[in-house]
C-alpha cells in the first residue's frame, strides 16, 4: 500500500515540483499518472522509489517511511519494487538473460533460483526464445519487455513505470500494456506515468492528474482528460 | 533464519562473482586497462629505480660513516700511564663511541699492506719505526667528528689529531641532499601515479555509469557495487608492478655483480641481491596495490552518490 500525506518537494534551485500531495493507493491497484510535462509527474514518481526525498510530508510504502529511510537502507527498500523507464535502461553488453538475471545477481540470490526465476519471467514477457540475444538485436518493444522482466523478476509488490510506452509505436505499446495488465492481475500494484491518451482511455483504470505539483483530479476508471 | 553455513557459502560465491566481474571488466575495457597498467608500470619503475639507488646510497653512507674515525697520534714522550690517562680522557667525552689502541707496529703493517708491492720498501722501517702509536676513536654520530676532534686536541699527549675533515663533510652533505631529493621525487611520483590511475579508472567508471545506476535501481548495496572496482584497482596495481619488479631485479643482478667485482675488498658494499630485491619486490607490489585501490575507491565514491 502507498500512502502520501501532504508531500512537498522543493529542489535546491528553488523549484517547487510537488506542493501538498496526499494520496492513497491500495495493494493491487492500477494507477495512471497523467499531466502536462513539467507538472511534477516525474518528481512524484521518483519519490516513490526514493530517488528523491520529500522536503515535507510523509510517504509510506508497504510500511516503510521513505522520508526517514536511512541511505544505507535504500537498496533493501528498492528490492521490494520494480522500476521501468522510457529508455529501457538495459546493459547493451549483456544478453537478455543476463540483463534480467542482473537484478537477482546483485541482491545475491542463489544461482539455481536465479536461473529458474529468470526463465519463468522471460516466459511471461514472451522472450524465452531470445534469452541469448543482445538488447541491440531486439526491437524497441522487445527491449521494453526485457526491462519489464527485470523489474518484476524479484516479485515486487509495486511496479513503477515512467512513460514505459514513450519510445514505442502504438502496436508495440498495446503489447506492453498487455504485459502490465497480466502483472496487475497477479496482484502487483502498478503506478504508471504516461502521455498516451489512447491507452488511458481504452484500458480504464484509476487516473491521477497532476498539474503545478498538485493533484487536480483523481478518478476511479477516469479518462486522460487532455488533448494530446 | 539462514544458517551461518549458508551465509558463508553465499559470501564465497559473491566474492567469486566480484572476481569474475572485475576480470571481465578489465578485459572489456582493454585500452583503459592497458593505460592504467602502463601508468602504474612507469611510476613503479621510476620509484623502484630511485628507491634502489637511494637505499644503496644509504648503505654506502652507513659504510663510510662506520669507517670514519679520528686518529689520535700519541706523543712519543708519553709513558704507559700517560697513554692510559689519555684513553680515559677521550672515553669521557660523551659523543665518543669507542677508543681502540693501535701500536705503531700495527700501523706500519697496515701501511705496508695497503700499498701492495710498493709497500715492500717500507719494510726497511721495521727496525726503526717512524710512526706513532695511535688511538682510533669512533664517534656515536659522524656529525660529532669535528667537535670531538677539537676536544681531543686539547688533551695532554695528543700529538696530532686527524680525520678526513673536508672530504667527509662534503660526502655527508652530498648523501644527505641526494637522500632528500630522492625522497621528494618518490613522493611526487606516487602522487602523480595516483591521480593518473584515479583518472583512468574514472573514465572507465563514466562508461559504466549506467551499470551503476541500474545496480542501484535494482537494490544493490553500495559495498556490492564497490567491490568489483576495488578488485579491479587491486589487479591493475599488481599487474602494473610485474614489469618493474622483473626489470629492476634483472638490472640489479647485473649491476650488483659488476660493481661488486670493482669494489672487492673495499669496505663499501652494495646491498645484497637477496634479501634486498625481495624487499623491493614486496614494496612495489604493495605500492601498486595501494595506488590501484586508492585510485578506484576515490573515483567510484563520487558515482555512488546517484
Amino acid at each position: 500500500m502507498i500512502e502520501m500525506e501532504d508531500v512537498y518537494k522543493k529542489y535546491p534551485n528553488g523549484v517547487v515540483a510537488v506542493s501538498g500531495i496526499s494520496v492513497r493507493i491500495n495493494q493491487g491497484e492500477f494507477v495512471y499518472v497523467v499531466g502536462p510535462s513539467g507538472a511534477g509527474k516525474s518528481t512524484f514518481i521518483k519519490m516513490m522509489y526514493r530517488e528523491e526525498k520529500p522536503s515535507k510530508g510523509t510517504i509510506m510504502i508497504n510500511g516503510v517511511n521513505l522520508g526517514k529511510l536511512k541511505e544505507s537502507k535504500i537498496p533493501h527498500f528498492r528490492r521490494q519494487l520494480g522500476v521501468v523507464f522510457q529508455d529501457f535502461k538495459l546493459l547493451p553488453k549483456l544478453t537478455v538473460y543476463e540483463n534480467v538475471a542482473f537484478a537477482l545477481d546483485v541482491i545475491e540470490e542463489q544461482p539455481k533460483y536465479i536461473k529458474k526465476r529468470v526463465m519463468e519471467t522471460l516466459e511471461l514477457v514472451n522472450l524465452k526464445h531470445k534469452a541469448r540475444m543482445l538488447p541491440t538485436e531486439l526491437s524497441g518493444g522487445e527491449q521494453q519487455r526485457v526491462s519489464i522482466a527485470r523489474s518484476i523478476v524479484n516479485s515486487p509488490k509495486v511496479v513503477i513505470a515512467d512513460e514505459p510506452t514513450g519510445n514505442l509505436d502504438p502496436d508495440t505499446s498495446w503489447e506492453i500494456m498487455k504485459i502490465f495488465e497480466e502483472i496487475n492481475t497477479r496482484g502487483t500494484t502498478i503506478l504508471m506515468a504516461t502521455h498516451n491518451k489512447e491507452i488511458v482511455n481504452t484500458i480504464r483504470h484509476r487516473v491521477i492528474a497532476i498539474e503545478n505539483g498538485q493533484i487536480i483530479r483523481d478518478e476511479q476508471r477516469g479518462d486522460y482528460g487532455y488533448e494530446s | 533464519m539462514m544458517s551461518s553455513e549458508v551465509i558463508t557459502d553465499m559470501k564465497a560465491r559473491t566474492l567469486r562473482r566480484h572476481m569474475k566481474e572485475s576480470l571481465r571488466n578489465l578485459a572489456r575495457n582493454g585500452w583503459m586497462t592497458f593505460a592504467s597498467v602502463s601508468a602504474v608500470t612507469v611510476t613503479l619503475l621510476l620509484v623502484g629505480v630511485f628507491f634502489v639507488i637511494m637505499m644503496n646510497l644509504n648503505k654506502v653512507a652507513t659504510d663510510i660513516e662506520e669507517d670514519v674515525s679520528i686518529r689520535v697520534h700519541i706523543d712519543i714522550a708519553a709513558t704507559k700511564e700517560d697513554q692510559d690517562a689519555l684513553k680515559n680522557n677521550i672515553e669521557k667525552i660523551s659523543e665518543v663511541d669507542s677508543v681502540v689502541y693501535s701500536p705503531k707496529e700495527d700501523e706500519l703493517n697496515n701501511l705496508i699492506s695497503s700499498l701492495g708491492e710498493e709497500g715492500e720498501a717500507f719494510k726497511l722501517f721495521e727496525q726503526d719505526n717512524p710512526l706513532y702509536d695511535v688511538f682510533i676513536v669512533k664517534t656515536k654520530q659522524p656529525e660529532h667528528l669535528e667537535s670531538v676532534a677539537k676536544k681531543i686536541e686539547k688533551l695532554d699527549f695528543a700529538f696530532k689529531v686527524r680525520y678526513g675533515q673536508d672530504d667527509v663533510e662534503k660526502l655527508f652533505s652530498f648523501i644527505k641532499t641526494s637522500r632528500n631529493v630522492g625522497l621528494v621525487l618518490i613522493v611526487g611520483l606516487l602522487f602523480t601515479a595516483m591521480f593518473l590511475i584515479s583518472n583512468t579508472i574514472k573514465i572507465t567508471i563514466v562508461a559504466r555509469r549506467k551499470e551503476i545506476e541500474i545496480m542501484k535501481l535494482v537494490g544493490a548495496t553500495n559495498s556490492f557495487i564497490r567491490w568489483p572496482f576495488f578488485m579491479e584497482g587491486l589487479m591493475l596495481g599488481i599487474l602494473g608492478s610485474v614489469i618493474p619488479i622483473s626489470f629492476i631485479s634483472m638490472i640489479y643482478r647485473y649491476s650488483y655483480e659488476y660493481i661488486s667485482s670493482k669494489l672487492q675488498g673495499h669496505f663499501i658494499q652494495l646491498l645484497e641481491f637477496n634479501p634486498f630485491m625481495f624487499q623491493v619486490g614486496g614494496l612495489l607490489v604493495l605500492l601498486g596495490a595501494l595506488i590501484g585501490i586508492w585510485g578506484s575507491v576515490m573515483s567510484v565514491r563520487k558515482f555512488l552518490k546517484v
